[in-house]
Protein backbone atom coordinates (compact mmCIF):
# COMPACT_ATOMS: atom_id res chain seq x y z
CA UNK A 1 0.00 0.00 0.00
CA UNK A 2 1.76 3.34 -0.96
CA UNK A 3 1.47 6.17 0.75
CA UNK A 4 -1.47 8.17 -0.84
CA UNK A 5 -3.80 5.02 -0.10
CA UNK A 6 -2.95 4.38 3.71
CA UNK A 7 -3.80 8.39 4.15
CA UNK A 8 -6.97 7.81 2.39
CA UNK A 9 -8.52 4.58 3.75
CA UNK A 10 -8.08 6.50 7.55
CA UNK A 11 -10.55 9.46 5.87
CA UNK A 12 -13.88 8.05 5.68
CA UNK A 13 -15.49 11.24 4.18
CA UNK A 14 -13.66 11.68 1.24
CA UNK A 15 -14.62 7.85 0.66
CA UNK A 16 -17.77 9.52 -0.07
CA UNK A 17 -16.28 11.94 -2.59
CA UNK A 18 -16.02 9.47 -6.13
CA UNK A 19 -12.51 11.23 -7.40
CA UNK A 20 -12.40 8.87 -10.24
CA UNK A 21 -15.77 9.76 -11.25
CA UNK A 22 -15.81 13.39 -10.83
CA UNK A 23 -12.43 13.75 -12.83
CA UNK A 24 -14.27 12.20 -15.47
CA UNK A 25 -16.52 14.61 -15.81
CA UNK A 26 -13.50 17.12 -16.61
CA UNK A 27 -12.35 16.90 -20.42
CA UNK A 28 -9.34 18.87 -19.30
CA UNK A 29 -8.00 16.47 -16.98
CA UNK A 30 -7.58 13.92 -19.17
CA UNK A 31 -4.76 15.90 -21.04
CA UNK A 32 -1.30 15.15 -21.52
CA UNK A 33 1.14 18.26 -21.09
CA UNK A 34 5.15 17.88 -22.30
CA UNK A 35 3.35 13.90 -22.25
CA UNK A 36 2.97 14.00 -18.94
CA UNK A 37 -0.50 13.49 -17.77
CA UNK A 38 -1.94 16.66 -16.69
CA UNK A 39 -1.49 17.72 -12.71
CA UNK A 40 -3.70 20.61 -12.57
CA UNK A 41 -2.88 22.64 -9.15
CA UNK A 42 -3.77 25.97 -9.80
CA UNK A 43 -7.13 25.92 -9.06
CA UNK A 44 -6.88 29.19 -6.83
CA UNK A 45 -6.05 31.08 -10.54
CA UNK A 46 -8.70 29.53 -12.41
CA UNK A 47 -10.83 25.78 -11.79
CA UNK A 48 -11.36 24.17 -14.43
CA UNK A 49 -14.82 23.40 -16.14
CA UNK A 50 -17.10 19.88 -16.14
CA UNK A 51 -19.05 18.41 -18.79
CA UNK A 52 -22.23 19.73 -17.57
CA UNK A 53 -21.18 23.25 -17.67
CA UNK A 54 -19.42 23.25 -21.53
CA UNK A 55 -22.70 21.36 -22.48
CA UNK A 56 -24.59 24.03 -20.80
CA UNK A 57 -22.93 26.73 -23.00
CA UNK A 58 -23.45 24.94 -25.91
CA UNK A 59 -26.84 24.23 -26.13
CA UNK A 60 -27.84 27.79 -24.99
CA UNK A 61 -25.66 29.32 -28.12
CA UNK A 62 -27.00 26.57 -30.25
CA UNK A 63 -30.51 26.93 -29.20
CA UNK A 64 -31.22 29.63 -26.85
CA UNK A 65 -29.44 32.67 -27.52
CA UNK A 66 -30.76 36.35 -27.83
CA UNK A 67 -30.70 39.55 -26.31
CA UNK A 68 -32.19 39.57 -22.52
CA UNK A 69 -34.46 41.85 -21.32
CA UNK A 70 -35.82 43.56 -24.87
CA UNK A 71 -37.59 42.00 -27.16
CA UNK A 72 -41.08 40.34 -27.33
CA UNK A 73 -40.12 37.32 -29.30
CA UNK A 74 -39.28 33.97 -27.74
CA UNK A 75 -35.78 33.07 -27.91
CA UNK A 76 -35.51 37.08 -26.24
CA UNK A 77 -37.98 35.95 -23.46
CA UNK A 78 -36.48 32.03 -23.22
CA UNK A 79 -33.08 33.92 -22.46
CA UNK A 80 -34.39 36.58 -19.91
CA UNK A 81 -35.76 33.85 -18.24
CA UNK A 82 -32.55 31.82 -17.96
CA UNK A 83 -30.69 34.56 -17.26
CA UNK A 84 -32.62 35.26 -14.20
CA UNK A 85 -32.80 31.77 -13.51
CA UNK A 86 -28.90 31.96 -12.81
CA UNK A 87 -29.40 35.22 -10.92
CA UNK A 88 -32.15 32.85 -8.07
CA UNK A 89 -28.99 30.10 -8.56
CA UNK A 90 -26.50 32.50 -7.55
CA UNK A 91 -28.62 33.56 -4.94
CA UNK A 92 -29.42 30.44 -3.15
CA UNK A 93 -25.31 29.20 -3.59
CA UNK A 94 -24.52 32.50 -1.22
CA UNK A 95 -28.01 32.38 0.72
CA UNK A 96 -28.94 35.99 -0.26
CA UNK A 97 -32.40 37.20 1.01
CA UNK A 98 -33.65 38.43 -2.11
CA UNK A 99 -32.64 37.65 -5.84
CA UNK A 100 -32.75 41.63 -6.51
CA UNK A 101 -29.35 41.98 -3.90
CA UNK A 102 -27.23 40.03 -6.61
CA UNK A 103 -25.32 41.90 -9.78
CA UNK A 104 -24.00 40.12 -12.39
CA UNK A 105 -20.17 41.53 -12.98
CA UNK A 106 -17.10 40.43 -14.80
CA UNK A 107 -15.64 39.02 -11.78
CA UNK A 108 -14.49 39.96 -8.44
CA UNK A 109 -12.43 42.70 -10.05
CA UNK A 110 -15.24 44.58 -11.14
CA UNK A 111 -17.44 43.62 -8.37
CA UNK A 112 -15.28 45.59 -5.77
CA UNK A 113 -14.74 48.78 -8.14
CA UNK A 114 -18.08 48.85 -8.80
CA UNK A 115 -18.42 49.52 -4.81
CA UNK A 116 -15.86 51.37 -4.87
CA UNK A 117 -17.38 54.02 -7.39
CA UNK A 118 -21.30 52.83 -6.81
CA UNK A 119 -20.43 53.76 -2.92
CA UNK A 120 -17.33 54.75 -2.01
CA UNK A 121 -17.10 57.90 -4.89
CA UNK A 122 -21.08 58.70 -3.41
CA UNK A 123 -20.24 58.39 0.52
CA UNK A 124 -15.97 58.51 1.28
CA UNK A 125 -15.31 61.99 2.45
CA UNK A 126 -11.80 63.78 2.96
CA UNK A 127 -10.21 62.75 5.90
CA UNK A 128 -12.15 59.58 6.04
CA UNK A 129 -10.62 55.96 6.80
CA UNK A 130 -11.09 52.40 4.80
CA UNK A 131 -9.31 49.21 6.76
CA UNK A 132 -8.42 46.69 4.51
CA UNK A 133 -5.87 43.98 5.76
CA UNK A 134 -1.97 43.08 5.12
CA UNK A 135 -3.54 39.77 2.95
CA UNK A 136 -5.54 41.66 0.36
CA UNK A 137 -5.07 40.93 -3.65
CA UNK A 138 -4.31 44.17 -5.36
CA UNK A 139 -7.91 44.06 -6.45
CA UNK A 140 -9.04 44.91 -3.36
CA UNK A 141 -5.95 47.26 -2.76
CA UNK A 142 -5.73 49.21 -5.89
CA UNK A 143 -9.82 50.15 -6.02
CA UNK A 144 -9.73 51.82 -2.40
CA UNK A 145 -5.97 53.30 -3.21
CA UNK A 146 -7.49 54.99 -6.17
CA UNK A 147 -10.88 56.30 -3.79
CA UNK A 148 -8.48 57.13 -1.44
CA UNK A 149 -6.16 59.35 -3.97
CA UNK A 150 -9.22 61.15 -5.27
CA UNK A 151 -10.92 62.10 -2.28
CA UNK A 152 -8.53 62.89 0.11
CA UNK A 153 -9.30 59.52 2.14
CA UNK A 154 -6.73 57.49 4.36
CA UNK A 155 -6.27 53.75 3.82
CA UNK A 156 -5.28 51.35 7.19
CA UNK A 157 -4.31 47.85 7.02
CA UNK A 158 -4.62 45.71 9.52
CA UNK A 159 -1.06 43.81 10.45
CA UNK A 160 -0.87 40.07 10.22
CA UNK A 161 1.21 37.42 12.15
CA UNK A 162 4.42 35.11 10.42
CA UNK A 163 1.19 32.22 10.13
CA UNK A 164 -0.60 34.84 7.68
CA UNK A 165 -3.56 35.44 10.24
CA UNK A 166 -4.54 38.98 10.41
CA UNK A 167 -3.70 40.40 14.24
CA UNK A 168 -7.38 41.03 15.55
CA UNK A 169 -6.48 43.04 18.19
CA UNK A 170 -4.26 45.30 16.01
CA UNK A 171 -7.47 45.35 13.29
CA UNK A 172 -9.78 46.75 16.47
CA UNK A 173 -7.35 49.62 17.34
CA UNK A 174 -7.26 50.49 13.50
CA UNK A 175 -11.09 51.41 14.07
CA UNK A 176 -11.89 55.32 15.18
CA UNK A 177 -14.81 58.00 14.29
CA UNK A 178 -12.82 58.46 10.98
CA UNK A 179 -14.04 55.11 9.66
CA UNK A 180 -16.07 54.48 6.72
CA UNK A 181 -15.62 51.29 5.58
CA UNK A 182 -13.90 47.74 5.48
CA UNK A 183 -12.93 45.75 2.97
CA UNK A 184 -11.30 42.15 3.63
CA UNK A 185 -10.45 39.10 1.46
CA UNK A 186 -12.88 35.70 2.84
CA UNK A 187 -9.86 33.55 2.40
CA UNK A 188 -6.33 34.55 1.43
CA UNK A 189 -5.20 33.58 -2.47
CA UNK A 190 -1.72 34.08 -1.58
CA UNK A 191 -1.52 32.10 1.52
CA UNK A 192 -4.71 30.04 2.04
CA UNK A 193 -5.49 31.62 5.54
CA UNK A 194 -9.25 31.68 6.20
CA UNK A 195 -9.87 35.22 8.06
CA UNK A 196 -12.20 35.15 11.17
CA UNK A 197 -14.80 37.56 8.90
CA UNK A 198 -18.01 36.86 11.06
CA UNK A 199 -16.14 38.18 13.68
CA UNK A 200 -14.69 41.04 11.89
CA UNK A 201 -17.58 41.98 10.49
CA UNK A 202 -19.25 42.27 14.23
CA UNK A 203 -16.09 44.68 15.18
CA UNK A 204 -17.34 46.93 11.75
CA UNK A 205 -21.06 46.62 12.29
CA UNK A 206 -21.15 47.98 16.06
CA UNK A 207 -19.65 51.17 14.66
CA UNK A 208 -22.21 50.96 12.19
CA UNK A 209 -19.42 50.57 9.33
CA UNK A 210 -20.04 48.60 6.11
CA UNK A 211 -18.28 45.43 5.33
CA UNK A 212 -17.22 44.08 1.67
CA UNK A 213 -15.82 40.83 1.29
CA UNK A 214 -13.62 39.49 -1.42
CA UNK A 215 -14.75 36.19 -1.83
CA UNK A 216 -12.75 35.23 -4.87
CA UNK A 217 -11.19 32.24 -2.59
CA UNK A 218 -14.16 31.27 -0.86
CA UNK A 219 -16.70 30.39 -2.89
CA UNK A 220 -14.97 27.19 -4.51
CA UNK A 221 -14.58 25.65 -1.07
CA UNK A 222 -17.03 26.72 1.60
CA UNK A 223 -20.44 26.94 2.14
CA UNK A 224 -21.32 30.75 1.87
CA UNK A 225 -24.04 32.21 3.82
CA UNK A 226 -24.20 36.02 3.41
CA UNK A 227 -27.17 36.79 5.89
CA UNK A 228 -25.36 34.82 8.97
CA UNK A 229 -22.02 36.43 7.45
CA UNK A 230 -24.33 39.93 7.85
CA UNK A 231 -21.83 41.16 5.27
CA UNK A 232 -22.76 43.98 3.56
CA UNK A 233 -21.27 43.25 0.37
CA UNK A 234 -20.00 39.65 -1.47
CA UNK A 235 -17.82 39.46 -4.29
CA UNK A 236 -16.89 36.61 -5.98
CA UNK A 237 -16.37 35.05 -9.43
CA UNK A 238 -17.85 31.93 -12.09
CA UNK A 239 -14.27 31.20 -13.62
CA UNK A 240 -13.16 29.84 -9.79
CA UNK A 241 -16.10 27.75 -9.37
CA UNK A 242 -15.96 25.71 -12.23
CA UNK A 243 -17.61 28.26 -14.00
CA UNK A 244 -16.58 30.53 -17.52
CA UNK A 245 -14.55 33.89 -16.90
CA UNK A 246 -16.06 36.98 -17.58
CA UNK A 247 -18.61 36.46 -15.25
CA UNK A 248 -19.00 37.12 -11.38
CA UNK A 249 -21.22 38.70 -8.73
CA UNK A 250 -21.38 41.25 -6.27
CA UNK A 251 -24.25 40.80 -3.47
CA UNK A 252 -25.02 43.73 -2.07
CA UNK A 253 -27.52 43.87 0.73
CA UNK A 254 -30.48 45.91 -0.72
CA UNK A 255 -30.96 48.75 1.30
CA UNK A 256 -27.03 49.78 0.65
CA UNK A 257 -27.30 49.61 -3.12
CA UNK A 258 -30.60 51.26 -3.10
CA UNK A 259 -28.67 54.56 -2.23
CA UNK A 260 -25.67 53.73 -3.97
CA UNK A 261 -24.71 55.40 -7.39
CA UNK A 262 -24.71 53.76 -10.99
CA UNK A 263 -21.61 52.38 -11.95
CA UNK A 264 -22.09 52.64 -15.36
CA UNK A 265 -24.07 53.86 -17.93
CA UNK A 266 -25.59 53.04 -20.77
CA UNK A 267 -29.44 50.80 -21.54
CA UNK A 268 -30.92 48.48 -19.57
CA UNK A 269 -29.52 50.29 -16.16
CA UNK A 270 -32.43 52.65 -17.44
CA UNK A 271 -35.84 53.15 -16.72
CA UNK A 272 -36.62 56.90 -18.84
CA UNK A 273 -34.10 58.52 -20.98
CA UNK A 274 -34.90 62.20 -22.11
CA UNK A 275 -31.97 64.93 -23.09
CA UNK A 276 -33.17 66.84 -19.59
CA UNK A 277 -32.83 63.74 -17.60
CA UNK A 278 -32.42 59.79 -17.03
CA UNK A 279 -34.20 58.08 -14.32
CA UNK A 280 -31.92 55.03 -13.88
CA UNK A 281 -33.71 51.37 -13.26
CA UNK A 282 -34.32 49.52 -9.90
CA UNK A 283 -31.81 47.09 -8.52
CA UNK A 284 -30.06 45.09 -9.70
CA UNK A 285 -30.74 46.41 -13.57
CA UNK A 286 -29.65 49.97 -11.97
CA UNK A 287 -25.97 48.33 -12.20
CA UNK A 288 -25.93 45.96 -14.82
CA UNK A 289 -25.58 48.77 -18.45
CA UNK A 290 -25.26 47.29 -21.65
CA UNK A 291 -25.70 43.96 -22.98
CA UNK A 292 -24.22 41.22 -19.93
CA UNK A 293 -22.25 38.02 -20.55
CA UNK A 294 -25.75 36.36 -20.60
CA UNK A 295 -23.99 32.95 -21.63
CA UNK A 296 -21.46 33.09 -18.88
CA UNK A 297 -23.66 33.97 -16.46
CA UNK A 298 -26.01 30.77 -17.30
CA UNK A 299 -22.75 28.74 -17.27
CA UNK A 300 -22.20 30.05 -13.94
CA UNK A 301 -25.37 29.12 -12.67
CA UNK A 302 -25.22 24.97 -14.44
CA UNK A 303 -21.50 25.73 -12.35
CA UNK A 304 -23.47 26.10 -9.01
CA UNK A 305 -25.66 23.42 -9.72
CA UNK A 306 -22.72 20.90 -10.12
CA UNK A 307 -21.12 21.97 -6.95
CA UNK A 308 -24.09 21.54 -5.26
CA UNK A 309 -24.42 18.49 -6.55
CA UNK A 310 -21.46 17.45 -5.22
CA UNK A 311 -21.76 19.25 -1.93
CA UNK A 312 -19.94 22.09 -0.25
CA UNK A 313 -19.58 20.15 2.54
CA UNK A 314 -17.80 17.01 1.12
CA UNK A 315 -15.99 19.33 -1.32
CA UNK A 316 -14.24 21.38 1.91
CA UNK A 317 -13.98 17.91 3.39
CA UNK A 318 -11.86 16.34 0.34
CA UNK A 319 -9.97 19.63 -0.05
CA UNK A 320 -8.66 19.67 3.58
CA UNK A 321 -7.76 16.34 3.38
CA UNK A 322 -5.84 17.24 0.14
CA UNK A 323 -3.54 20.19 2.17
CA UNK A 324 -3.26 18.06 5.33
CA UNK A 325 -1.46 15.89 2.99
CA UNK A 326 0.97 18.08 1.18
CA UNK A 327 1.57 19.50 4.13
CA UNK A 328 2.67 16.42 5.77
CA UNK A 329 4.39 15.27 2.86
CA UNK A 330 6.17 19.08 2.15
CA UNK A 331 7.09 19.07 5.86
CA UNK A 332 9.21 15.45 5.41
CA UNK A 333 11.35 17.50 1.90
CA UNK A 334 14.25 18.83 3.28
CA UNK A 335 15.29 22.49 2.47
CA UNK A 336 11.13 23.46 1.41
CA UNK A 337 9.70 26.38 3.53
CA UNK A 338 5.73 26.59 3.50
CA UNK A 339 4.58 30.17 3.52
CA UNK A 340 1.58 30.63 5.35
CA UNK A 341 0.79 28.20 7.83
CA UNK A 342 -3.04 29.77 9.38
CA UNK A 343 -4.64 27.21 11.74
CA UNK A 344 -7.79 27.85 9.63
CA UNK A 345 -7.01 27.72 5.82
CA UNK A 346 -8.16 26.34 2.13
CA UNK A 347 -6.71 23.90 0.05
CA UNK A 348 -3.38 26.68 -1.14
CA UNK A 349 -0.02 25.98 -0.34
CA UNK A 350 2.48 28.63 -1.34
CA UNK A 351 6.28 27.25 -0.80
CA UNK A 352 9.94 28.24 -1.47
CA UNK A 353 12.47 25.66 -2.23
CA UNK A 354 15.67 26.86 -0.56
CA UNK A 355 18.31 28.09 -3.64
CA UNK A 356 15.81 27.91 -5.86
CA UNK A 357 13.50 30.66 -7.67
CA UNK A 358 9.80 29.62 -7.71
CA UNK A 359 10.43 30.39 -11.62
CA UNK A 360 12.42 27.86 -12.14
CA UNK A 361 10.56 25.51 -9.90
CA UNK A 362 7.41 26.30 -11.75
CA UNK A 363 9.09 25.41 -15.35
CA UNK A 364 11.10 22.68 -14.46
CA UNK A 365 7.57 21.16 -12.59
CA UNK A 366 5.46 21.98 -16.07
CA UNK A 367 7.86 19.64 -17.97
CA UNK A 368 6.25 16.83 -15.90
CA UNK A 369 2.72 17.88 -16.36
CA UNK A 370 2.56 19.70 -13.37
CA UNK A 371 0.62 23.22 -13.31
CA UNK A 372 1.29 25.40 -10.60
CA UNK A 373 0.88 29.20 -9.96
CA UNK A 374 4.94 30.96 -9.24
CA UNK A 375 5.01 34.76 -8.55
CA UNK A 376 3.64 37.33 -6.40
CA UNK A 377 -0.18 35.76 -6.73
CA UNK A 378 -0.77 39.80 -7.46
CA UNK A 379 -0.36 40.19 -3.76
CA UNK A 380 2.74 42.01 -3.17
CA UNK A 381 2.87 43.10 0.30
CA UNK A 382 2.16 39.23 1.43
CA UNK A 383 5.76 38.85 -0.27
CA UNK A 384 6.71 42.07 1.18
CA UNK A 385 6.02 41.02 4.62
CA UNK A 386 7.54 37.56 4.26
CA UNK A 387 10.49 39.26 2.67
CA UNK A 388 9.91 37.30 -0.79
CA UNK A 389 9.42 38.36 -4.04
CA UNK A 390 7.40 35.43 -4.88
CA UNK A 391 6.44 32.27 -4.00
CA UNK A 392 5.50 28.69 -5.77
CA UNK A 393 1.57 27.64 -5.26
CA UNK A 394 -0.52 24.71 -5.57
CA UNK A 395 -3.85 24.85 -4.73
CA UNK A 396 -6.09 22.00 -4.65
CA UNK A 397 -9.79 21.57 -6.01
CA UNK A 398 -12.08 18.83 -5.04
CA UNK A 399 -11.00 16.80 -8.20
CA UNK A 400 -7.31 16.96 -7.19
CA UNK A 401 -5.83 13.41 -5.60
CA UNK A 402 -3.63 12.19 -3.18
CA UNK A 403 -1.65 10.87 -5.90
CA UNK A 404 -1.21 13.96 -7.68
CA UNK A 405 0.38 15.35 -4.05
CA UNK A 406 2.71 12.84 -4.29
CA UNK A 407 3.85 14.10 -8.24
CA UNK A 408 4.26 17.26 -6.93
CA UNK A 409 6.12 16.52 -3.94
CA UNK A 410 8.14 13.83 -6.69
CA UNK A 411 8.99 16.79 -8.73
CA UNK A 412 10.21 19.14 -6.11
CA UNK A 413 12.64 16.15 -5.25
CA UNK A 414 13.62 16.25 -8.78
CA UNK A 415 13.93 20.28 -9.30
CA UNK A 416 16.36 20.14 -5.50
CA UNK A 417 18.27 17.35 -8.29
CA UNK A 418 18.84 19.46 -10.35
CA UNK A 419 20.02 22.70 -8.23
CA UNK A 420 22.03 20.24 -5.80
CA UNK B 1 9.69 21.82 -26.26
CA UNK B 2 13.31 20.17 -26.18
CA UNK B 3 13.76 18.38 -22.83
CA UNK B 4 13.76 21.18 -19.47
CA UNK B 5 17.39 20.11 -19.19
CA UNK B 6 18.83 21.26 -22.73
CA UNK B 7 17.85 24.93 -20.91
CA UNK B 8 19.09 23.74 -17.34
CA UNK B 9 22.43 22.50 -18.18
CA UNK B 10 25.17 22.62 -16.48
CA UNK B 11 27.04 26.35 -17.54
CA UNK B 12 23.04 28.25 -16.55
CA UNK B 13 23.26 26.35 -13.31
CA UNK B 14 26.79 27.09 -12.48
CA UNK B 15 26.88 30.61 -13.28
CA UNK B 16 23.33 30.73 -11.09
CA UNK B 17 25.25 29.23 -8.12
CA UNK B 18 28.54 31.09 -8.50
CA UNK B 19 27.88 34.25 -10.50
CA UNK B 20 30.76 35.94 -11.90
CA UNK B 21 31.50 39.36 -11.69
CA UNK B 22 29.16 39.41 -8.37
CA UNK B 23 29.26 42.68 -6.62
CA UNK B 24 29.08 46.49 -7.59
CA UNK B 25 31.64 48.53 -8.92
CA UNK B 26 33.54 51.84 -6.91
CA UNK B 27 33.68 54.22 -9.43
CA UNK B 28 31.28 53.01 -12.37
CA UNK B 29 31.13 55.71 -15.46
CA UNK B 30 27.70 54.09 -16.36
CA UNK B 31 24.83 52.13 -14.03
CA UNK B 32 21.26 50.80 -14.06
CA UNK B 33 18.62 48.82 -12.60
CA UNK B 34 16.35 46.02 -14.20
CA UNK B 35 13.06 45.47 -12.74
CA UNK B 36 11.51 42.19 -13.98
CA UNK B 37 8.02 43.29 -12.17
CA UNK B 38 5.90 40.35 -12.66
CA UNK B 39 8.51 37.73 -11.23
CA UNK B 40 10.55 39.64 -9.13
CA UNK B 41 13.72 39.81 -11.15
CA UNK B 42 15.97 42.84 -9.80
CA UNK B 43 18.94 43.52 -10.92
CA UNK B 44 22.00 46.06 -10.53
CA UNK B 45 24.63 46.90 -13.24
CA UNK B 46 27.89 48.92 -13.10
CA UNK B 47 30.21 49.51 -15.59
CA UNK B 48 33.60 51.47 -16.40
CA UNK B 49 33.65 52.47 -20.05
CA UNK B 50 36.85 53.92 -20.93
CA UNK B 51 38.19 54.49 -24.20
CA UNK B 52 34.79 53.32 -25.58
CA UNK B 53 35.56 49.44 -23.63
CA UNK B 54 33.81 48.53 -21.40
CA UNK B 55 36.56 47.94 -18.65
CA UNK B 56 35.17 45.99 -15.96
CA UNK B 57 31.03 45.39 -14.97
CA UNK B 58 29.95 44.19 -12.20
CA UNK B 59 26.27 43.21 -11.09
CA UNK B 60 23.78 42.57 -8.08
CA UNK B 61 20.50 41.48 -7.44
CA UNK B 62 17.98 38.86 -6.75
CA UNK B 63 16.64 36.51 -9.82
CA UNK B 64 15.60 32.99 -11.19
CA UNK B 65 18.41 30.96 -12.22
CA UNK B 66 17.66 32.09 -15.89
CA UNK B 67 18.20 35.71 -15.01
CA UNK B 68 21.20 35.66 -12.55
CA UNK B 69 22.86 33.16 -15.38
CA UNK B 70 22.25 35.76 -18.27
CA UNK B 71 23.77 38.40 -16.10
CA UNK B 72 26.85 36.24 -14.83
CA UNK B 73 27.55 34.99 -18.44
CA UNK B 74 26.80 38.52 -19.96
CA UNK B 75 29.23 40.40 -17.90
CA UNK B 76 31.72 37.84 -18.82
CA UNK B 77 30.99 38.05 -22.50
CA UNK B 78 30.91 41.73 -22.67
CA UNK B 79 33.88 42.60 -20.44
CA UNK B 80 37.06 43.80 -23.28
CA UNK B 81 34.18 44.58 -25.90
CA UNK B 82 33.51 47.79 -27.58
CA UNK B 83 30.33 49.86 -26.80
CA UNK B 84 29.67 48.55 -30.16
CA UNK B 85 30.09 45.16 -29.97
CA UNK B 86 27.81 44.79 -26.88
CA UNK B 87 25.11 46.17 -28.71
CA UNK B 88 25.42 44.20 -31.47
CA UNK B 89 25.04 40.84 -28.47
CA UNK B 90 22.33 42.44 -26.91
CA UNK B 91 20.21 42.52 -30.34
CA UNK B 92 21.56 39.07 -31.15
CA UNK B 93 20.97 37.79 -27.72
CA UNK B 94 17.41 39.46 -27.94
CA UNK B 95 17.03 38.02 -31.14
CA UNK B 96 17.71 34.36 -30.77
CA UNK B 97 15.66 34.49 -27.29
CA UNK B 98 12.78 35.75 -29.00
CA UNK B 99 12.85 33.48 -32.08
CA UNK B 100 13.78 35.44 -34.64
CA UNK B 101 17.35 34.68 -34.98
CA UNK B 102 18.22 30.52 -35.66
CA UNK B 103 21.93 30.58 -33.84
CA UNK B 104 22.68 27.36 -35.95
CA UNK B 105 21.94 28.81 -39.15
CA UNK B 106 22.46 32.49 -38.94
CA UNK B 107 25.44 34.36 -38.60
CA UNK B 108 26.35 36.01 -34.66
CA UNK B 109 28.57 36.59 -32.45
CA UNK B 110 26.47 34.88 -29.25
CA UNK B 111 29.05 31.83 -28.89
CA UNK B 112 28.46 29.91 -25.80
CA UNK B 113 25.43 32.49 -25.03
CA UNK B 114 23.21 30.30 -27.20
CA UNK B 115 23.13 27.86 -24.01
CA UNK B 116 19.89 30.37 -23.55
CA UNK B 117 18.67 29.42 -27.12
CA UNK B 118 15.69 27.11 -25.18
CA UNK B 119 14.34 30.02 -23.68
CA UNK B 120 12.00 30.96 -27.18
CA UNK B 121 10.02 27.91 -26.37
CA UNK B 122 9.15 29.38 -23.17
CA UNK B 123 7.31 32.90 -23.44
CA UNK B 124 7.05 33.33 -19.84
CA UNK B 125 11.02 32.83 -19.21
CA UNK B 126 12.26 35.18 -22.20
CA UNK B 127 11.90 38.34 -20.04
CA UNK B 128 14.05 36.67 -16.94
CA UNK B 129 16.48 35.89 -19.85
CA UNK B 130 16.40 39.13 -21.52
CA UNK B 131 16.40 41.31 -18.54
CA UNK B 132 20.36 41.68 -17.96
CA UNK B 133 20.44 42.49 -21.75
CA UNK B 134 18.24 45.29 -21.75
CA UNK B 135 19.93 46.77 -18.20
CA UNK B 136 23.11 46.54 -19.97
CA UNK B 137 21.51 48.52 -23.07
CA UNK B 138 19.74 50.97 -20.75
CA UNK B 139 23.15 51.49 -18.61
CA UNK B 140 25.01 52.60 -21.95
CA UNK B 141 22.43 54.92 -22.60
CA UNK B 142 22.51 56.29 -18.98
CA UNK B 143 18.86 54.93 -18.51
CA UNK B 144 18.62 54.57 -14.62
CA UNK B 145 16.21 51.49 -14.73
CA UNK B 146 14.63 49.44 -17.27
CA UNK B 147 11.94 46.72 -17.67
CA UNK B 148 10.83 44.27 -20.02
CA UNK B 149 7.51 45.35 -19.34
CA UNK B 150 7.37 47.23 -22.27
CA UNK B 151 7.23 44.59 -24.84
CA UNK B 152 6.36 46.57 -27.88
CA UNK B 153 9.58 48.46 -27.81
CA UNK B 154 11.90 47.11 -24.69
CA UNK B 155 14.79 49.18 -25.90
CA UNK B 156 13.22 52.56 -25.49
CA UNK B 157 11.88 51.86 -21.91
CA UNK B 158 11.58 54.99 -20.17
CA UNK B 159 13.63 55.99 -17.10
CA UNK B 160 15.83 58.94 -15.28
CA UNK B 161 18.75 60.65 -16.53
CA UNK B 162 21.98 59.67 -14.18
Amino acid sequence: MNKATSVRSQNTVTDLLDVARIRADFPILAHHINGKPLVYLDNAASSQMPQPVIDRLVRYQTQEHANIHRAVHTLSEHATAEFEEARRKAQRFINAKDEHEIIFTRGTTESINLVMHGYGRAFIKAGDEIIISWLEHHSNIVPWQMLCQEKGAKLRIAPINDAGEILLDEYQKLFNERTKFVALSHVSNALGTVNPVREMITTAHQRGIPVLLDGAQAAPHLRLDVQALDCDFYAFSGHKICGPTGIGVLYGKRALLEKMQPFQGGGDMILSVTFEKTTYNTIPYKFEAGTPPIAAAIGMGSAMDYLNGIGLQRIGAHETELLNYATQQFGAIKDVRIIGTAKHKAAVLSFLVDGVHPHDVGTILNEDGIAIRTGHHCAQPVMQRFGVPATARASFAFYNTLEEVDALVAGIKKVQRMFA
Amino acid sequence: MADIKQLYQEVILDHNKKPRNFGALENPSHKAEGVNPLCGDHIFLSLRVQDNKVEAVAFQGEGCAICKASTSMMTTNVKGKTVEEAETLVQEFRDMATGKLDVHKQPNHLGRLAVFEGVKDLPSRVKCAILPWHTLHAAFNSMATTTTENEEEPMKSAGVTI
